[in-house]
C-alpha cells in the first residue's frame, strides 16, 4: 500500500498526481496545461476536429439514408445538391439578420451601457433595469412579444411602411444583444484603472472628454473579444426566427424536408444546416481566442 | 475679494475629511505662499494623499476651508475646471494614457481643454520634454518607457497646463531606486525656477533639500511643522522623534 507523503501537493506542478480520481484524466490533462503553459492561455475547447465530425455524420447518414432508400430513389447527395442554393440562401438571410441585429445591438446598446454608469440616479437605475430585463428574459419569449406587438406595417399620413416578419425578428433578437452590450460597455469602463479618472480629472477635462477621449478607446480592445463572442451566439440563435416563420435555413430545410416527403434525407439535411453554421461560426471563436491572447492584460 | 500674492497661495483651514466611520483628516491647517516648497511627510494612512486630493477638489471635504488663489475650492458654485487648470497635480502610478504617445499626453489638455493653437501646443510639449530630459522619446507610447521615464512625462503633462502650483503625490514612492534621482532632479529644478509646489514624500533628504517649510503628519493631523533645518534637528514632538528615528 502506497501512502502519499503529508506534505505532497494532490497535483503537482508537471500536472502529475497519485490521487485515484485524477488517474484516468492525468495524461491527457497533463499534455494539455502543458501545452497551455507554451501558450500562455487557455486553448479553446472547440476545434476543427469538430468540423470533421459533423461532416462525416452527414456522410454516413446520407449513406445509411441511400441504403434504407433502396433502388430508384435519387440519391441523397443529389438531392442535397439540388436544395443547396435554396437553403445557402436561407443561410444568408440569417447572416443578414444576425448583422443587422448586431449593428442596431451594438449602437444602442453601447448608449444604454454609457447611461448605466452616469452620475444622474434616475438614469442610471432606468438602464440599470432595462439591461437586466433584457439580458434574464429568453431570447425567444422576447422574439414571440416583437412579432406579436409590432405591426406589420406603419402608417404615416398617406405613406406606408411595411414592416415584414424578418424586420420584426431582427428587432426581437437585437433585445437580448443589446442588453449584453450594454453590460460589456459598463463592465470595461469600470475595468479602467481608477488613476486614469483622477488623472484626466486633475487635468481639467469634463466627464464627457474624458469618457470618449480617454476612458473608451482604452475599452475597445476589453470589448472585442465578448462582443464577437456575443455576436457568434447571436448568429446560432437566428435559427429562432424560424418558430416565427422567418424564411431562414432551418424553415428553408422544413420545406426541403415536406417537398421531399422522405424520412431518410431528414438527418442528412439537418446535418448539413449544422455544418454550415459550423463553418461560419467556428473561424469566429478561433478568432476571438487569438484575440484574447493578444489583448491581455499585461501587469 | 481679490487674491494678492502676498496672501497665501494655497490655504488649509480647520480641514476634515471622513470615508465613512474613518475620519481621515482631523482639522488641518496650512498655508503655502507663492514660490514656496512645502513638504508634507509622515506615516501611512496619516491622510497627506487625501489633502492633496482635497487641494484639487479630486475628493470634497467635510468641514473647514480650502482656497485657492483666495477661491473657495470647495464652494458649490465654484467651476472646478477652472480650479484644475491652476493646480497641476502628478500620482503615484503616473497614471499616464496608455493609447497616446508621450507628446500626445502632454499635448491633449491643453488642445482639448484650453483651446490652445494646436501648433503653439506642440511647440510647448516639444520644449517641456527637453526640459524633463526626455527629448527623442516624444513617440514613445508609455507602455515603451520605464517608470522614472512616465513619471517625467506626466510631470510633462501637468506643467503644459501652465498651472500656479503643482502637487506632488509620493511621485517617486513607485520608482526603482536609480530612476528616482532623474525625477527628484526634475522637481528640484522646478522648485528652484519658483513654481509653487507641494509635496507628500518619503524621501527625507530630498525633502531637506528643496523644502521651504516641512510638515510632519499623524493620524490626520499636523503634529509639527518648521524649516528643514530646525525640524530634522531636533524635533519636538515625541511622534516625530520616533517617525524620525524610524527612518534616518
Amino acid at each position: 500500500m502506497s501512502r502519499r507523503p503529508r506534505n505532497r501537493p494532490p497535483v503537482d506542478l508537471a500536472g502529475t498526481t497519485d490521487l485515484p480520481v485524477l488517474l484516468p484524466a492525468a495524461d491527457s490533462l497533463a499534455r494539455r496545461a502543458a501545452r497551455e503553459r507554451e501558450l500562455g492561455a487557455a486553448l479553446p475547447r472547440l476545434d476543427w476536429r469538430h468540423g470533421l465530425v459533423l461532416l462525416a455524420v452527414l456522410l454516413v447518414s446520407a449513406g445509411v439514408a441511400q441504403a434504407q432508400a433502396g433502388a430508384g430513389r435519387e440519391p441523397v447527395l443529389e438531392v442535397l445538391l439540388r436544395w443547396m442554393p435554396v437553403l445557402l440562401r436561407g443561410f444568408l438571410f440569417n447572416i443578414v439578420i444576425s448583422f443587422l441585429a448586431m449593428a442596431v445591438g451594438t449602437l444602442i446598446g453601447t448608449w444604454l451601457g454609457l447611461m448605466q454608469i452616469s452620475l444622474l440616479p434616475p438614469v442610471r437605475v432606468g438602464s440599470w433595469f432595462v439591461t437586466q430585463f433584457f439580458r434574464n428574459a429568453p431570447w425567444l419569449v422576447l422574439l414571440f412579444y416583437c412579432m406579436f406587438l409590432l405591426p406589420f406595417e406603419f402608417r404615416i399620413g398617406g405613406l406606408v411602411i411595411p414592416f415584414p416578419d424578418w424586420i420584426k425578428a431582427t428587432i426581437g433578437l437585437s433585445l437580448p444583444v443589446l442588453a449584453n452590450v450594454s453590460e460589456i460597455v459598463r463592465g470595461a469602463v469600470n475595468s479602467i484603472p481608477s488613476g486614469q479618472w483622477e488623472a484626466s480629472e486633475s487635468l481639467a477635462f469634463n466627464r464627457r472628454q474624458i469618457l470618449w477621449m480617454i476612458i473608451l478607446p482604452q475599452c475597445v480592445k476589453r470589448m472585442l473579444p465578448p462582443w464577437m463572442n456575443l455576436y457568434a451566439i447571436l448568429t446560432m440563435a437566428t435559427v429562432l426566427a424560424s418558430i416565427v416563420g422567418v424564411s431562414e435555413m432551418m424553415t428553408q430545410a422544413g420545406r426541403v424536408l415536406a417537398a421531399e416527403d422522405r424520412p431518410d434525407l431528414l438527418i442528412p439535411i439537418y446535418s448539413f444546416v449544422l455544418l454550415c453554421f459550423f463553418v461560419y461560426c467556428y473561424p469566429i471563436a478561433r478568432w476571438t481566442v487569438a484575440l484574447e491572447r493578444r489583448f491581455q492584460v499585461k501587469l | 475679494m481679490a487674491w494678492t500674492p502676498d496672501q497665501p497661495l494655497v490655504s488649509c483651514k480647520d480641514v476634515h475629511k471622513s470615508f465613512g466611520a474613518v475620519e481621515v483628516l482631523k482639522g488641518v491647517s496650512l498655508d503655502v505662499a507663492q514660490g514656496e516648497t512645502i513638504c508634507i511627510i509622515g506615516p501611512s494612512g496619516s491622510g497627506k494623499s487625501t489633502l492633496l486630493r482635497c487641494i484639487n477638489a479630486l475628493v470634497p471635504i467635510d468641514r473647514g476651508s480650502i482656497t485657492v488663489e483666495g477661491q473657495e475650492v470647495h464652494d458649490p458654485k465654484l467651476d472646478k475646471l477652472a480650479l484644475r487648470r491652476k493646480v497641476g497635480m502628478v500620482f503615484q502610478q503616473y497614471n499616464l494614457f496608455p493609447h497616446k504617445s508621450a507628446l500626445q499626453n502632454v499635448m491633449m489638455a491643453p488642445v482639448t481643454v484650453l483651446k490652445q493653437d494646436r501648433k503653439e501646443v506642440e511647440e510647448r510639449a516639444y520644449r517641456l520634454l527637453k526640459k524633463v530630459r526626455l527629448s527623442g522619446k516624444e513617440q514613445a507610447y508609455p507602455g515603451e518607457l520605464s517608470g522614472g521615464q512616465q513619471q517625467r512625462v506626466a510631470i510633462a503633462r501637468s506643467l503644459a497646463m501652465n498651472p500656479d502650483v503643482m502637487l506632488f503625490d509620493e511621485v517617486t514612492a513607485a520608482l526603482d531606486p536609480e530612476t528616482v534621482k532623474e525625477v527628484l532632479v526634475t522637481i528640484r529644478e522646478l522648485a528652484e525656477e519658483g513654481m509653487t509646489c507641494l509635496l507628500v514624500t518619503h524621501e527625507m533628504g530630498f525633502a531637506r533639500e528643496v523644502a521651504d517649510q516641512i510638515y510632519f503628519t499623524d493620524r490626520g493631523v499636523i503634529v509639527e511643522q518648521g524649516s528643514p533645518k530646525e525640524f530634522f534637528a531636533n524635533a519636538k514632538d515625541p511622534r516625530t522623534q520616533e517617525f524620525l528615528s524610524q527612518i534616518l
